[in-house]
């Protein structure tokens, strides 16, 4: 009971703070911008998690999801639900159409393995692209505008709440153990009667459903889209991120999302230079932790608070040690 | 008729340089297990070794032969060393340890190269100068190129290089070896190292035969090309089965019968995109190590 208060209060706070950032002008707009970018990519992050992450799968479907969210929910909002209220609805609808679509994407993955699965995902994302492209009905590459600009930092504070929480909930359940087993083992796994196609269809319908609500988002925030965003770049990016925070940790992807948009934001003055920093920082970050920053654990009060007390201790034991 | 021998002969000429690229891919992925997401970066990095070669020897000669024959060896040179560095310094320290961070590796490699490229170069797209001699002659009432034919035999005489290298010295045997069992034939005293170095080494060789032919047809290049003839090599050589140099053949002619086939018959040219993803989903739905792959049986 304790508990359920706690997080009450904690989303109560939360809320209250978004809405004084969100009324106030205490952030420059441009800092403003740099949050929502920030919060919208962690909620990628997070889809693309549980997949690569969770999961174990190498999947590189997120762009061509991410695109089939954001059209979606852009069309129905453009279109369809005009009116700035039903913008939430707009979201979950567009996050219900991708979840069909990655429904649709798991199926390979019951007998397609590894690699062939990459390829399989690779050439969905680009079919996607292609497909947006060519269809005059939706703009094909000019894309689409004017989207309403919906999306502010109040929304997208409490989408990213939101899917923080379901993301927890989701990997503290059975579906979240079994989807750690299948990452280990599928065929043990199976042994142990844990049912892999079903985990595999509920995380990429999880996984899809996220990350077509940050398109649907990053859409709302622009104001257009075209499917040039949606190629390799946004492929590159997304993995990028995952393996920079660390694949399996929660903390890890919201930490990724922040340290890339950061570094991608704050280098503008150097231009190109920052891919190439990146792609070094990609590189070194394999080779000395391949499993990203924070591997796959969570930065907590109770973690921080460990890594004090070995500090300490080391340090109060530097000479002599222990008889 | 004179149409469809046109179009035949487009189709080997592109077949045999989608070949060349995803029988590269292959290699590299047969030895190193490793998606090669730099193939294409690399490519295009040979593609403007050949550009500033082939300017400076026009410099010196005006026989376009001479030139082909001299810039193509010195690119191949520099490729190789440069794969042979990439790999030191950004798959070696790897080995071992997770597959995904060996393919991320090269995500990162692919971008320092074309980052690289554009930074020190710039994004125009440049114009190579001629590197084989396009001779329009007739054969009935169809008008086809020299340049076309000169093509397919320099990718066909690279393949049977190949696959003498493969099959009748040491070294490709040891190669074999390798992507059958790397722990057996570590065992036979096979420096496994050594053998993915020659992997990488063959992969840059073959995409810079590759670029040499491609921008032959198509003049123009630029840094961003590099991500097109990445997922066409890739695609190719999964539909052909990964790892298999037969099936990168197989594979390299597919795609480029689906593109020459689908630009004469879809309405909208852009439209072949679609139908190459298309095929290529369908062949991994029903055969999911491509066509030529071999069944992998798991082990628990």
């Amino acid at each position: 009971m304790k508990k359920v208060v706690k997080k009450v209060l904690f989303l109560c706070l939360w809320l209250a703070l978004l809405m004084l950032l969100q009324q106030t002008s205490i952030l420059s707009n441009t800092l403003k911008l740099i949050l929502q970018y920030i919060a919208i990519y962690s909620i990628m992050v997070l889809g693309i998690n549980i997949i690569n992450g969770y999961l174990g799968i190498f999947s590189l479907a997120h762009a061509g999801i991410m695109a089939i969210g954001g059209y979606a929910s852009s069309l129905i909002s453009m279109y369809l639900l005009k009116a700035p209220i039903f913008f939430p609805i707009n979201l979950l609808l567009g996050g219900f159409v991708g979840m069909g679509v990655g429904l649709i994407i798991a199926l390979p993955s019951f007998t397609v393995k590894g690699d062939y699965l990459a390829i399989i995902t690779l050439g969905f994302s680009l079919l996607v692209q292609s497909l947006l492209q060519n269809i005059d009905a939706i703009g094909a590459s000019r894309g689409l505008r004017p989207i309403p600009k919906n999306t502010n930092i109040f929304w997208v504070g409490l989408t990213l709440f939101l899917a923080i929480f379901l993301v927890k909930r989701f990997i503290g359940s059975k579906y979240g153990r079994s989807l750690l087993a299948i990452r280990s083992d599928s065929v043990a796994a199976e042994l142990v009667s844990v049912d892999v196609k079903r985990t595999k269809l509920i995380a990429f319908g999880l996984s899809s459903f996220l990350i077509s609500i940050a398109g649907g988002l990053i859409c709302h925030l622009l104001s257009y889209t075209n499917p040039g965003a949606y190629g390799y770049s946004l492929i590159i990016e997304g993995l990028i991120m995952v393996y920079l925070g660390g694949i399996g940790s929660i903390t890890g992807s919201i930490l990724g999302a922040t340290i890339w948009q950061i570094l991608v934001e704050t280098l503008r003055f150097i231009g190109m230079w920052r891919w190439i920093l990146g792609a070094v920082i990609l590189i070194s970050l394999m080779i000395f932790k391949p499993t990203g920053l924070f591997g796959n654990k969570e930065i907590s009060v109770k973690w921080l608070r460990t890594i004090y007390t070995n500090v300490a201790q080391k340090l109060t034991h530097k000479k002599g040690g222990r008889v | 008729m004179s149409m469809y021998l046109q179009q035949l002969i487009n189709l080997i000429q592109l077949g045999s340089i989608y070949a060349l690229l995803a029988i590269g891919f292959s290699i590299v992925y047969g030895i190193a297990r490793l998606v090669n997401f730099a193939h294409g970066p690399i490519f295009m990095v040979s593609t403007y070794l050949i550009f500033y070669f082939a300017t400076f020897m026009y410099t010196v000669t005006s026989n376009s032969w001479v030139v082909y024959a001299c810039s193509l060896p010195f690119a191949i040179i520099f490729t190789s060393l440069l794969a042979v560095v990439i790999e030191k310094i950004a798959y070696r320290p790897l080995r071992g340890g997770p597959i995904v961070a060996l393919v991320v590796s090269s995500v990162g490699v692919g971008m320092i190269l074309e980052y690289g490229v554009l930074l020190l170069i710039g994004p125009v797209p440049k114009r190579m100068p001629v590197l084989i001699k396009d001779i329009p002659f007739m054969i009935g009432d169809a008008k086809i190129s020299l340049a076309s034919i000169v093509i397919i035999i320099v990718a066909i005489i690279s393949m049977i290089l190949l696959s003498l290298f493969i099959n009748h010295t040491r070294t490709g045997v040891a190669l074999r070896a390798v992507s059958q069992d790397p722990i057996a034939a570590s065992f036979m005293g096979i420096s496994r190292s050594l053998i993915i170095s020659v992997a990488f080494i063959l992969g840059a060789v073959m995409a810079t035969i590759g670029a040499s032919l491609y921008t032959t047809i198509y003049f123009t290049f630029a840094p961003y090309m590099g991500d097109r003839v990445n997922w066409y090599s890739f695609i190719a050589a999964v539909i052909g089965g990964i790892g298999n140099i037969k099936g990168a053949v197989l594979g390299g002619f597919l795609l480029a019968a689906l593109n020459v086939v689908g630009a004469m018959v879809l309405p909208v040219s852009t439209y072949k995109d679609v139908l190459v993803f298309a095929v290529l989903i369908i062949v991994l739905l029903l055969k999911p190590t491509g066509l030529l792959g071999k069944k992998i049986i798991e082990k628990v």
